[in-house]
C-alpha cells in the first residue's frame, strides 16, 4: 500500500465484516511516531484464530484463504521500526494497533485520510457508526456519522453521493493545519 | 470552508428530491470491489470518482456500493454496473480518468463503454 490511510480503510472492513455497532479509528502523530488504531465492538476472534491471523505464514491453514491486510499491515509497521498489535475478545470487539516510526525512510505517507474517512462513512452499514480522530502537537480533529446523520435527520443517508462529498471535503479541511 | 450548515443545505435539496423520485427499483447501480487487493490496485480514486462524478451530474437514480472480493485480483480495480432489465456489466482494471465516461455513456446514455469491460480484457 502506497499510503498508511489505504491500510485504515483496508482494515476498518475488517470491522464492518464482523458486525460491529461502532469503529473507532484514530491516527496520532508526535515524538517520531505515527500510531494507526482501529477499534470495533464486532464479534471478535478467539486467540487460536487470532494467533492465525496476526502470523499467516508460519501457521499451517486448512479452513480458510490467507488473509493479507492484517499481514500487509504488520510488515509495513515492522518496515519502520515499529510494530502491530491486535488485541480480540469473542463477542466483545477487537483493536488493531499499528505503530509506525514516522521519520523512517521506509515509512509511508499517511496520504489522503480525508477520502479514507469519508468512503467508509459513505459505505458503513444500517446502523452502523464510526468516529475519526486525528491527533497531532498542533491540534485534534474530531469526525463523528452520529452527528452527520443527526444533521441529515432519517431521510437522507450518508451513501448519498453529495453527502459523500461533503464529508471529504469536511475532513480534509478539519485536519488542514494538524499536520 | 465545509460548514454543518452546507450540509443542512444538502438535505433540504434532497428532501425535497426525494418526495419527487421514481421507484428505487429503478435505480442504477454501481458496486466498486474494496478487498485489500482491490484498495492495493488503486479502487479508493475509482470510488470517489464516481461519487464525485455522480453527485456532480446529480443522477438521482444512480446509487455507489462498495463490496469486498470480486473474485478477480490481477484485473482489480473491479466495478460492476447493474441497470434494472439489462445484464450486469462488470468494468476492469479501472483509473479514476475512465470513470466520467463510464458514467456519461453508461449510467445516463445506457451504452455499456466495451473497451473497459471484462470481455474486452480477456
Ligand atoms: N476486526 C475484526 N473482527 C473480527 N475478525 C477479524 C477482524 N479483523 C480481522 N478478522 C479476521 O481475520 C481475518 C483476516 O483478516 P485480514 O484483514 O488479514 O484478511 P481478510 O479480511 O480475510 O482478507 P483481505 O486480504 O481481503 O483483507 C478475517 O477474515 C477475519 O476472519
Ligand atoms: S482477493 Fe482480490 S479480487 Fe478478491
Ligand atoms: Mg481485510
Amino acid at each position: 500500500m502506497k499510503e498508511l490511510s489505504l491500510h485504515i480503510l483496508d482494515i476498518a472492513q475488517n470491522s464492518i465484516a464482523a458486525g460491529a455497532k461502532h469503529v473507532d479509528l484514530t491516527v496520532e502523530e508526535g515524538e517520531g511516531l505515527l500510531r494507526i488504531t482501529v477499534a470495533d465492538d464486532g464479534r471478535g476472534m478467539s486467540p487460536e484464530f487470532l494467533a492465525s491471523v496476526t502470523d499467516p505464514f508460519t501457521t499451517t491453514r486448512t479452513t480458510r484463504k490467507v488473509g493479507l491486510g492484517l499481514p500487509l499491515l504488520r510488515l509495513a509497521a515492522e518496515q519502520t521500526g515499529g510494530g502491530l498489535r491486535v488485541e480480540s475478545r469473542l463477542g466483545v470487539g477487537t483493536t488493531v494497533t499499528a505503530a509506525f516510526r514516522a521519520d523512517h525512510i521506509d515509512c509511508p505517507p499517511l496520504g489522503d485520510t480525508a477520502s479514507t474517512v469519508s468512503l467508509l462513512a459513505q459505505g458503513l452499514p444500517e446502523g452502523m457508526e464510526l468516529t475519526y480522530t486525528r491527533r497531532t502537537p498542533r491540534g485534534e480533529f474530531r469526525f463523528d456519522t452520529a452527528e452527520i446523520r443527526a444533521v441529515l435527520g432519517p431521510d437522507v443517508p450518508l451513501s448519498e453521493p453529495e453527502v459523500a462529498e461533503w464529508m471529504r471535503g469536511y475532513v480534509a479541511e478539519g485536519e488542514e493545519g494538524l499536520a | 470552508m465545509k460548514s454543518l450548515e452546507e450540509l443542512r443545505a444538502i438535505r433540504e435539496k434532497m428532501q425535497k428530491q426525494i418526495d419527487i423520485r421514481e421507484n428505487s427499483a429503478d435505480d442504477i447501480r454501481v458496486v466498486v470491489g474494496m478487498a485489500t487487493c482491490g484498495i492495493a490496485a488503486g479502487a479508493r480514486p475509482v470510488l470517489t470518482a464516481f461519487l464525485e462524478e455522480v453527485a456532480k451530474r446529480e443522477l438521482k437514480n444512480v446509487t455507489v456500493t462498495q463490496t469486498g472480493c470480486i473474485g478477480v485480483c490481477r484485473l482489480e480495480p473491479i466495478a460492476e454496473v447493474y441497470v434494472p432489465g439489462e445484464e450486469k456489466v462488470t468494468y476492469v482494471k479501472l483509473t479514476p480518468e475512465k470513470v466520467p465516461r463510464i458514467v456519461a455513456e453508461h449510467l445516463v446514455n445506457h451504452n455499456p463503454v466495451t473497451e473497459y469491460t471484462i470481455g474486452a480484457a480477456e
